[in-house]
């Protein structure tokens, strides 16, 4: 289904256009406008950020495919980033990931029935010193433990 | 360990240091007054003479990096701030910029008015969202009190900063894979020369600078290049932030001069190893070849003293793992971590990071014997120097230092070297 950006939305686009002599620079922006707008990157969304930027759709989805952070899909309302790098493996993210795991009966990259939880095992979040650690959304959690997983993973539930 | 006074870190903990009035009240921006004072080319040999070297992981002397940009091609100049922080095993530039943001502008002032730049951009790695709040707050400020913008305080000096915020990719670290990502395309690091100093960003003579390397310029500028050489080692000049991770009973990071032993930081500031004795150390960042703990007894923390050990600075943060670490495990999850971030244009790379984390994988099933070992140290010399960037190698360097010091670990796994395969009866 097509989608199209608001007016403000453009408006706001353009001002961070103006910040780089070439237009094109302004795509990784554009990509993270059309997530906050529309959720997630579909390829519908690709096309109006291929309009709004000025480069074709194939451009777009290039680039957006290279980078991890674009959900391609639709994720839940809580999306669940554990890291599972180097220092965080050596203090129990293993346990981490079995704990949501079993708790949401999701594997890596899959969304709850709910839509209200989605887990991705991701690569260093640049918190080795407080690990095992996640990102829920954009906040980080650190320190943690399976218990406080499994706390956590409630305390949103009842949200 | 010695007196010394904070540059880095000083606003850590500071109430409100992270804006204006509490960074001005804390002597933010004074070093602007001596910048603004001397001629660009003397801030150049400034930082030269003070032998600040990048705090990224290359360790490339800063003004020396600065002197390469020409002057005469008629087109902008740029810098660019690597603030994609992603070296698993490193985590210090995050705390920087959310402490103390503007001593990053003031830096960013600094190097800018030394190479003629009036256009700065930062790259943020896409996980640091409170970081790019801070910053995009305190250039709002800054604007607005005149020290970015239009001639600013009156210099004549015209600068403007912006944020640009990544979305997940290790190799946006790589300074051409930035270049990239910044002007929009997938990060894939391109090929040099010409370097990025001639020929970077929209084409035109670039710097690329680490965060804390930027930080470090502001005392510089105020207080001379003698009185920072007169800090830390002969060779590793200042101070940095230090990180350590992994199996110590305190975690964290310090700021202090060069050159401390790498035993009494983990002794001393980590309060000793976590669940047992000491069995290796990754001094700075994953990329950086492991260090037995009888390496580690004469190790100090600077530049000389890890390439005397045969290892690299790298980015000053320390994973320490104890006696019981299954040093398999720990380079499983380094081939799987290079193979997931290769980007995939060189053949070396993107065929031998994932060939070595099938093998890892096949060592870990115990399907492996020990001709795999072999057969993983033949890739790893095909890896490295082969390649666009050096991504490569850094999973080349782990895979050679794990198997060459651990080897006992990985033997385990394996099965007793082949019996000999019957000749084919023609």
């Amino acid at each position: 289904m097509p989608v199209t950006f608001k007016p403000e939305v453009v408006k706001e686009f353009e001002g961070i256009a103006s910040r780089y002599p070439q237009r094109r620079a302004a795509l990784l922006p554009a990509l993270w406008l059309a997530q906050r707008e529309f959720g997630f990157v579909s390829l519908d969304a690709m096309k109006a950020v291929a309009d709004l930027v000025g480069c074709s759709p194939a451009q777009v989805l290039e680039t957006a495919n290279f980078y991890t952070m674009y959900q391609k899909e639709k994720p839940g309302k809580y999306h669940l980033q554990v890291c599972q790098t180097i220092a965080c493996l050596l203090n129990g993210s293993e346990e981490i990931k079995k704990t949501i795991q079993d708790k949401l009966g999701v594997k890596n990259g899959e969304t709850t029935k709910d839509g209200q939880f989605s887990y991705q095992a991701v690569e260093c979040l640049a918190s080795c010193h407080t690990g095992p650690c996640m990102r829920v959304n954009d906040e980080y959690h650190e320190g943690l433990t399976p218990e406080s997983t499994a706390k956590l993973i409630d305390e949103l539930k009842k949200k | 360990m010695a007196e010394f006074e904070p540059q880095l870190t000083k606003r850590f903990g500071v109430k409100d240091g992270h804006k204006l009035k509490g960074f001005l009240e804390t002597g933010g921006y004074a070093s602007l007054k001596n910048l603004f004072a001397k001629k660009p080319p003397e801030v150049i040999e400034e930082v030269k003479a003070s032998g600040l070297k990048g705090r990224g992981g290359a360790g490339f002397p800063a003004g020396m990096k600065w002197s390469f940009v020409p002057q005469n091609t008629g087109k902008p100049i740029y810098l660019a701030v690597n603030a994609d922080e992603g070296e698993p095993g490193t985590f210090t530039d995050r705390y920087m910029m959310f402490h103390d943001p503007h001593l990053l502008l003031e830096g960013i002032i600094c190097a800018c008015y030394a190479i003629n730049s009036h256009t700065a951009y930062i790259y943020v790695r896409g996980e640091f969202f409170e970081q790019i709040e801070r910053l995009n707050a305190a250039i709002e400020e800054a604007k607005k009190a005149n020290y970015l913008g239009k001639n600013i305080q009156g210099s004549g000096f015209d600068l403007e900063i912006y944020v640009h915020r990544g979305a997940g990719a290790y190799i946006c670290g790589e300074e051409t894979g930035l270049l990239e990502s910044l002007e929009g395309k997938p990060g894939k690091p391109r090929i040099k020369p010409p370097f990025p100093a001639v020929v970077g960003l929209f084409g035109c003579p670039t710097i690329i600078n680490n965060v804390k390397t930027l930080c470090s310029v502001p005392w510089i500028i105020a207080n001379g290049a003698a009185a920072y050489m007169a800090i830390g080692t002969k060779e590793s000049t200042g101070t940095h932030v230090f990180g350590l991770s992994g199996h110590v009973n305190q975690t964290g990071f310090w700021e202090m001069p060069f050159g401390l032993p790498m035993m009494d930081f983990i002794n001393n500031y980590g309060k000793g190893v976590k669940g047992g004795k000491l069995k290796a150390v990754i001094p700075g960042g994953s990329s950086c070849p492991v260090l037995t703990a009888e390496e580690c007894q004469d190790l100090t923390l600077s530049y000389e003293s890890m390439r005397d050990h045969k290892t690299m600075f790298g980015t000053g943060c320390a994973i320490i793992m104890n006696e019981h670490v299954d040093m398999v495990k720990v380079l499983k999850n380094l081939t799987h971590f290079y193979s997931h971030e290769s980007c995939g244009q060189c053949t070396p790379c993107r065929e031998g990071t994932a060939w070595e984390d099938r093998i890892m994988k096949k060592i870990l099933d115990g399907e492996a014997t020990t001709k795999e070992l072999e057969l993983m140290l033949e890739i790893a010399d095909n890896m490295e120097g082969k390649t666009i960037c050096v991504l490569s190698a850094a999973l080349a360097m782990p895979v050679r230092s794990f198997l060459k010091k651990f080897r006992g670990d990985f033997e385990k796994y394996c099965k007793a070297a082949s019996v000999a395969v019957p000749e084919a009866v023609s």
